[in-house]
């Protein structure tokens, strides 16, 4: 029995990929998780991995080509089975399968359930048009346990919606005991467990394996009181969806560069100490100052706001047509020098466009740095969920008054964009100033 | 407090409402000397004598007329059906008249009467006698429909119904007047339009009415030695529905059975599943079940009578549906 490989979704937003390099040829043999092709989606060269084994009978997309998510690539079965006989049978279609495989068009239902990657049950493999089991002889419904229909809407009783909408709680990866699968309150009560304790990548990165010893919950969901409903909805009229307002500051970076020589110094002639940038420090003195405001450090939810209890830095990275914003994971608990060299990495690979979806999502704050490009000082747009972002001016040198006197001090303008649902302007400015403190005496973050 | 069955409670609210007010006074067939055909007014023509204790000839529509006339002219009529079967003939005094009078007149003509009598089905009695009419009632602006399922509630809303100034339609239970019950004495009164908790649970709202309240409980006890606790809600008046109360309970307990004698299409139940979902959708963690009488009428063959009632048997398996444990 052959199988269809079909274009996945391999990152949250992906619509179609380019099918940039077929890794295995027609009549090689394919094993299970083998790289069948590399793909580009709108954010990174992936890997199209093989989900059965047996031997690739067909590419039937070239290299090149731009193929919607779950539209037929390539066919994997028996050496010698027929490919079209057995290529692309329309899920639901009542026609035969067409001859061509690339005009046959899955049905959602199908869409759905093949384009979610890493999902390791595909329950409904024997069950072609996806649909659940029908009911019983009997109005009897009868808990059965199988998991909710894959295909097209959850079905939850409204009890059971309405918790999981409170507990933030996503129904879909819920297997619902109820009849024809329905979800029930009685099944949010483990999944609420397992949900939180295993998180999907997108919702809320895993922990950094470096940092072993990292407990407590990730983050802390808090319902909005009325004020923050009230501030959300009149500022949202009033300019856009996020209500974006700036506060910008200019901090005295002598001291921060002395602090960078003195380690540049000391770091030479050590093998692979990665150079320290301004912006390592930056990374590093936003994350120590997040941890002491973490009402800066939030997601706005719509109904509530996630404080993040874990600090995750994303850093734009301008890239060759666009830019990505890769994530520094648990940055306040790093070092200056793990910051660096995995900011490097992640940069290059940023570039090179091969960062894992899970490398590029989850960041709980942003920073923008456009000092290398002698911008003075310009206002970063948010990244949302995230309420906050920095935009990162130049270090320049400019006369300033300075123990009594004009001196020439090397100068660096913040301007950091708030999401006014999220943050109001004094509890941006205290967050400003804490990291004032820091990046004009290093020494304050590890005080 | 004093145990007293039923149709004691029935007969002590005349009496007492009676003594109070000189305007109350009894009619219907056989009520005066042969004391009612079920007995509630035993001793009441000895008491009040022929002009306030009247015994009629077989004409429901008849005296169903009289009644509304002496309720406009201001008097408190008590009009005994002997069954709520024979209140069919009287139906038209009811919804034509009873329960347009006030509203028509501008207010200026008052209705301050009540119609009694058993209703649903005893023991086989057959088709015509075994029917449970309460949503007819109830589906009528202008009328209260009030159904006692113990004594001391028969006593409390009795009097609460003489006393009220729009026409009251008092449905008894022919299998509850010897039912037994501690019954306040004197001065008891239940308001009508106020349902009751009759036996608090947690997983599960059970509500009924009249006859089915004694099945619910029963239910109830049954499964509680499963480790399941019903909630039981007695209704006591169906029209105006206490639906404060409703949504208590069903938002407490998140799933719901509504059990009750009559037929199921456009049931009492029927209005209160329309109540719950409309005010308490987001509560609910499974369908509402209806347990009600089969949709036949009824049969006069005894299994197949008792195969038509709602029993506790019925009640529990629907409880148990509603928790997704059947």
């Amino acid at each position: 029995m052959a199988t269809n490989v079909v274009m996945e979704a391999l990152s949250p937003t992906m619509e179609e990929g380019r099918l940039v390099e077929w890794k295995k040829q027609e009549g090689e043999a394919v094993a299970v998780g083998d790289v069948i092709a590399e793909v580009e989606t709108d954010k990174a060269v992936m890997e199209l991995v093989a989900r059965a084994g047996g031997t690739l009978l067909k590419q039937v997309v070239t290299a090149g080509a731009t193929v919607p998510v779950s539209q037929l690539v390539a066919v994997i079965g028996e050496p010698g089975e027929a490919v079209s006989a057995s290529a692309a049978p329309a899920p639901k279609a009542s026609a035969t399968p067409a001859p061509d495989a690339q005009s046959s068009q899955p049905s959602p239902d199908r869409n759905r359930s093949e384009s979610m990657p890493p999902a390791p049950a595909a329950p409904q493999a024997s069950e072609p048009a996806g649909r659940p089991r029908a009911p019983g002889p009997t109005a009897t419904p009868g808990g059965n346990g199988q998991p909710a229909p894959s295909g097209g809407r959850v079905k939850a009783s409204p009890l059971a919606k309405r918790m999981a909408a409170d507990r933030g709680i996503d129904l879909a990866g819920i297997s619902g005991s109820g009849p024809e699968g329905r979800v029930v309150a009685r099944d949010l009560a483990q999944a609420g467990a397992r949900q939180t304790a295993a998180p999907g990548a997108a919702r809320a990165p895993a922990p950094s394996p470096a940092l072993a010893g990292v407990t407590g919950p990730a983050y802390t969901d808090t319902p909005l009181t009325q004020i923050r409903k009230t501030i959300a909805k009149r500022l949202s009229q009033s300019i856009g969806p996020i209500p974006t307002f700036y506060l910008t500051t200019e901090v005295d970076m002598e001291r921060a560069w002395e602090a960078r020589e003195a380690l540049l110094e000391s770091a030479k002639g050590t093998e692979g100490a990665p150079k320290v940038s301004f912006n390592d420090l930056i990374i590093k003195a936003t994350a120590l100052a997040l941890r002491q405001h973490p009402a800066c450090n939030a997601w706005w939810q719509d109904d509530r706001i996630r404080y993040w209890n874990e600090v995750h830095i994303s850093m734009a990275v301008a890239i060759e047509d666009g830019l990505i914003t890769p994530v520094i994971r648990h940055a306040d608990r790093k070092s200056l020098r793990d910051i660096s060299a995995e900011a490097r990495d992640l940069a290059g690979r940023a570039r090179e466009r091969r960062l894992a979806p899970e490398e590029y999502t989850g960041g709980t704050f942003s920073i923008s740095n456009l000092g290398m490009l002698d911008i003075d000082e310009f206002t970063a747009v948010i990244n949302p969920p995230e309420a906050g972002i920095l935009a990162i001016g130049r270090i320049v040198p400019k006369p300033v008054a300075h123990d009594g006197a004009v001196q020439l001090r090397r100068r660096m303008r913040i301007t950091m964009s708030c999401d006014h649902r999220v943050i109001d302007g004094a509890t941006g400015a205290r967050f400003l100033q804490t990291l004032t403190g820091m990046l004009e005496n290093p020494l304050r973050m590890v005080y | 407090m004093p145990t007293l069955t039923y149709r004691d409670a029935l007969n002590q609210a005349l009496r007492e409402e009676m003594q109070r007010d000189p305007d109350v006074f009894l009619m219907g067939e056989e009520v005066g000397v042969y004391q009612g055909a079920y007995k509630v007014s035993r001793g009441l023509l000895d008491e009040f004598g022929p002009m306030r204790v009247v015994d009629t000839p077989i004409t429901e529509l008849g005296f169903a007329g009289v009644g509304v006339g002496a309720a406009m002219v201001g008097l408190r009529p008590v009009i005994e059906f002997m069954t709520w079967n024979f209140a069919l003939l009287a139906i038209d005094q009811l919804v034509n008249s009873a329960a347009k009078m006030r509203y028509m007149s501008g207010g200026q003509v008052g209705m301050p009467a009540v119609f009694r009598g058993p209703g649903g089905a005893a023991l086989q009695l057959g088709a015509q006698h075994s029917q449970a009419f309460e949503s007819y009632y109830a589906h009528i602006p202008g009328l209260k429909v009030v159904m006692p399922a113990t004594p001391a509630d028969a006593k409390g809303l009795l009097k609460s119904a003489i006393r009220d100034d729009n026409p009251v339609v008092f449905i008894e239970g022919e299998m509850l007047y010897n039912l037994k019950g501690d019954v306040p004495d004197g001065e008891h009164l239940v308001p009508l339009g106020q349902a009751e908790v009759k036996r608090p649970g947690g997983h599960a709202t059970v509500i009924c009415h009249s006859k089915t309240v004694a099945v619910a409980l029963k239910a109830a006890e049954q499964l509680a030695g499963e480790g399941i606790e019903a909630e039981v809600v007695d209704l006591r008046t169906i029209r105006p529905l206490d639906t404060e109360t409703i949504l208590a309970s069903v938002t407490k307990t998140n799933r719901c059975v509504v059990a009750e004698e009559g037929w199921p299409f456009a049931g009492v139940g029927a209005q209160v599943v329309d109540t719950i979902q409309r005010e308490a959708f987001d509560a609910l963690d499974a369908p509402i079940l209806r347990v009600t009488g089969a949709d036949v009428p009824m049969p006069y063959n005894k299994v197949l009578e008792r195969a038509a009632k709602v029993d506790p048997a019925k009640v529990a398996a629907a409880v148990k549906q509603v928790l997704y444990l059947e």
